[in-house]
């Protein structure tokens, strides 16, 4: 009785659950298909199981390249947004300063405005710099939304961390730059590690400027999943295999984070 | 070796947070600023400790003008209400960074660490942080951070107020001992008279950014120079009335002769505000010559083995009726709205003007000192 009433209980669980990991699964099983049978017949696991997908795109400068582009821009872009923030989200959390409610609110509002309006401004301005189809330009583009985006979340957590810590600190002899890296950072690691997560997410999964911006050099893989219709048709397998790969970061980082999400969704104001 | 304060005066926004303060506090000296919340006492420390600038006047350290130097080269030391540590470094790193901070030498600093670690009872969660540890032993390790260092200022900012009713009493007589051997000026800001009163150092009563008196809490207790003073003193707080003496004679609903009372049978003709503590009004008539008055029960409030009695009393002719506490040391019950009589021992009067300042103090001799 008790065991029927459990697995009743989680039937529900169970059923939503293959819901959610079906698509997954499904990618996954056919990056190790061949062509001939994810066209040819539907089949629950693969029959004729093999790598080939993956090692084409670990052999192939065109495809392994979206994945070094895509992981450069979004490290650059990582580090300049956790550069400016840092020192931005302190001063909001810290001092008074004229127009300083308007100008956090004005942050906030960028995000507001869809990627899609930016990109002629950026198209134009980039091209005539010289900036078009570099890292930086996807980098750079990118740090205009995820910006005002890590400013906030991490106002949120500064403003978690008493003022008094601030002024122990000068007391006990800590000049600003130290007390600043030894105390201070440490004490909001996880509102960092939330707004890396955030951040690394935009940059990762954004497509429009990504694509826009680059052509041949910096082009992310993202862009070239959605370009690889050849003469031969689709290549099914190579395309789920690079799918998979893609997925493969994003669960990495969401690991390390997890704990934290819930917070940083809140914008650290929990 | 002293720390002074010259006209010291702090404006934020236009409101005045410190008005003309001039003090000195002598080196081993342990010094408590008294007042009610918001009278100035944290931003008088802010002050000091160096974290606010004051609009006007100077501050001095050992007769040199500190006023705009860096908090960091003040070389003083501050706890807080709140308990303040790294939460991020064991104790023994907390206590260890100032130490660290001014380059002490390695040995030094596991000595001292272990020294102050064990007087304030910590010397066994040195390897734990510091949200591991009760409240009473996080704020004995922000303690022990403040005066690891010795710094030549100690500043308490009413260290103990987050703490349950027994920790504090412990802490308090350990500080108390701490500084006995200090060269150390320490300041104390507290709300609370008895704790001045137990502190037993020169105390400073501020009130809404004024200094209202200066020297020690017991002469304070008993001779306060105004009502604010009083007041202070006096927890639940005092009961006043005003009324008028003609020719020795206090005019009230029943008229009562001053001449043998020693403090108040010379008392001038006139206006004059009395003052009595809460718990100098008995319910039964003794020895002594006192007022009756007919009082109307409210509430009365049982605690532990005390009852504090709150009461309608109309002393005057115009029959305003006031509402006092009266402070009883045993437990009695009372139906609320019923009548009693109260008893108002002339010796214990205070006698203030009308605007407040003191004219007469009881004799001390009938003061109980809590």
């Amino acid at each position: 009785m008790a065991t029927n009433m459990i697995s009743k209980r989680n039937l529900g669980m169970f059923m939503y659950l293959i819901f959610v990991l079906l698509p997954i699964y499904w990618l996954l099983n056919m990056s190790f298909k061949t062509n001939d049978e994810i066209l040819g017949q539907l089949t629950l696991w693969p029959t004729d199981f093999t790598f080939d997908n993956y090692i084409t795109i670990f052999t192939d400068a065109s495809w392994y390249m979206g994945y070094v582009n895509s992981m450069t821009y979004v490290a650059m872009n990582l580090v300049i947004t956790l550069l400016v923030s840092l020192p931005a989200a302190y001063a909001f959390s810290r001092y008074k300063f004229v127009g300083d409610k308007h100008l956090f609110f004005w942050l906030l509002s960028n995000r507001m405005a869809p990627p899609a309006v930016f990109l002629l401004p950026f198209f134009q301005l980039y091209s005539s710099v010289g900036l078009f189809d570099t890292h930086l330009a996807v980098a750079l583009a990118h740090c205009l939304f995820t910006i005002p985006l890590a400013v906030w979340i991490l106002e949120g957590f500064m403003s978690g961390v008493p003022r008094e810590i601030d002024e122990t600190a000068y007391i006990d002899g800590y000049s600003f730059g130290h007390f600043f890296i030894k105390i201070f950072i440490p004490m909001i690691r996880s509102g960092i590690g939330v707004t890396a997560f955030f951040t690394f997410m935009f940059s990762w999964v954004e497509l429009l400027l990504a694509r826009t911006l680059t052509s041949v050099d910096a082009k992310p893989i993202s862009a070239i999943m959605t370009r690889t219709v050849g003469a031969a048709g689709i290549d099914w397998g190579v395309l789920a295999a690079a799918g998979v790969l893609t997925i493969l970061p994003g669960i990495l980082v969401i690991w390390f984070v997890r704990n934290h999400v819930a917070k940083g969704f809140a914008l650290g104001r929990v | 070796m002293a720390l002074e304060l010259k006209d010291v005066s702090l404006l934020v926004e236009e409101q005045c947070y410190l008005q003309d303060i001039s003090l000195r506090f002598e080196a081993g000296s342990f010094n408590v600023l008294l007042g009610r919340t918001l009278a100035g006492k944290t931003s008088l420390l802010r002050v000091l400790a160096g974290l606010d600038k004051p609009s006007r006047g100077q501050v001095f350290y050992n007769e040199q003008d500190v006023t705009g130097v860096a908090v960091q080269k003040r070389g003083l030391s501050m706890v807080y209400q709140q308990f303040i540590n790294y939460p991020h470094l064991t104790v023994w790193e907390n206590i260890a960074s100032p130490l660290q901070l001014a380059k002490v030498s390695a040995g030094e600093i596991t000595r001292r660490v272990k020294h102050i670690a064990d007087m304030l009872h910590i010397g066994e969660y040195l390897q734990r942080l510091p949200l591991e540890l009760s409240g009473g032993q996080q704020q004995r390790c922000a303690m022990a951070r403040a005066l690891v260092k010795d710094a030549g200022i100690v500043l308490f900012d009413e260290p103990l107020v987050n703490l349950d009713y027994k920790l504090r009493e412990e802490l308090r007589s350990e500080l108390k001992v701490l500084f006995k051997t200090r060269e150390t000026i320490a300041i104390y800001a507290t709300t609370e008279a008895h704790e001045a009163l137990a502190l037993s150092g020169t105390t400073t009563l501020l009130h809404q950014g004024k200094v209202l008196q200066a020297g020690l809490a017991q002469e304070q207790f008993a001779k306060p120079v105004n009502l604010y003073a009083a007041d202070l003193y006096s927890e639940p707080p005092l009961n006043v009335f005003s009324a008028s003496v003609d020719n020795g004679v206090l005019q009230i609903q029943s008229p009562t002769s001053l001449a043998d009372i020693a403090h108040l049978c010379d008392l001038p003709n006139g206006q004059y505000q009395f003052a009595i503590r809460p718990n100098h009004i008995y319910l039964q008539p003794n020895n002594t010559a006192s007022i009756v008055l007919r009082a109307k029960v409210d509430l009365a409030e049982i605690s532990a083995s005390e009852t504090y009695l709150h009461v309608e009393v109309s002393v005057d002719s115009d029959q305003t009726s006031l509402s006092w506490t009266l402070h009883i040391l045993s437990i009695m019950s009372f139906r609320s709205g019923s009548g009693i009589d109260i008893f108002l021992p002339l010796e214990d009067l205070f006698v203030f003007d009308l605007a407040g300042k003191a004219i007469r103090w009881p004799d001390t001799h009938s003061l109980e000192v809590k």
